[in-house]
């Protein structure tokens, strides 16, 4: 997992470069908050581009962190979602809280 | 084509790829689709987790995979020895979660329902619970 901030933007950007399941996901739920506690930060960016599997285990990391990033006034944007993964996502429908967007670059556009 | 595998790990959360993997192996030589193999996984992976989480609480424990295969048709069965489930039926509501402040989504059983032809949960409080999933690998590409 690679995280990068983007301070101007008070953005969180996390690569996640393996199978997103309950081992995964609370890895990556303590090195998210650590980031969001540690900077300025209030915006959450999850690049899955490398993500070839979900489970529900990813839709509970990914409420979590809408619960922070909504208390700050901040965002959850996820981009580069596989087939596999929107299909978890869309049952979830946690589309409805959390942006899904095409690309880095239009994630850049919401923070 | 028939085939029988059966595959015990400990109830560590690193051990839930394991399982994937093993049952995804298992279930090639019937060709499926890419998206059925997903599927199989990602209901392996629900029934692992829940084993491992909810089965043993903080102790130690044993998890069993097993595996069947009879003409084209997949049988898994993913057991634990834990604690057991109260209420099976409100256990598999939607949304329900037994852990509400361990960011659980509650979605394990729904996901297992929607991707398996058929699920079927056996439990006991105090001697564990039996899952038992099956799905006919239709190969239509």
């Amino acid at each position: 997992m690679e995280t990068n901030l983007l301070s101007e933007k008070r953005t969180v950007v996390v690569k996640i470069q393996t199978d997103l399941d309950h081992h995964s996901a609370s890895l990556i739920r303590k090195t998210v908050d650590a980031k969001i506690k540690g900077t300025n930060a209030i915006n959450i960016i999850f690049d899955f581009s490398a993500v070839d599997f979900m489970d529900s285990s990813g839709i509970g990391m990914l409420m979590g962190r809408y619960k922070i990033a909504n208390i700050l006034g901040g965002k959850v944007i996820v981009f580069g979602v596989g087939k596999q993964v929107k299909r978890i996502i869309d049952m979830a429908g946690i589309d409805k809280i959390i942006n899904i967007c095409d690309s880095y670059d239009a994630a850049l556009l919401l923070v | 084509m028939e085939n029988i595998m059966k595959l015990e790990f400990a109830n560590k959360s690193s051990n839930e790829n394991l399982a994937r993997l093993v049952a995804a192996a298992f279930v090639t030589p019937l060709d499926p689709t890419c998206e059925e193999l997903s599927e199989i996984k990602t209901a392996i992976s629900e029934a692992v987790t829940n084993a491992i989480i909810h089965g043993y609480e903080d102790s130690l424990g044993m998890v069993r995979l097993d595996g069947r295969i009879y003409g084209n048709i997949v049988e898994f069965t993913v057991s634990d020895k834990g604690c057991g489930i109260a209420d099976v039926a409100k256990a598999m509501e939607p949304l329900y979660t037994g852990k509400p402040d361990h960011e659980r989504s509650g979605l394990g059983f729904t996901i297992m329902e929607s991707f398996m032809d058929k699920i079927e949960v056996k439990s006991t409080l105090g001697i564990g619970t039996v899952v038992k999933m099956k799905k006919v690998i239709k190969n239509d590409r």
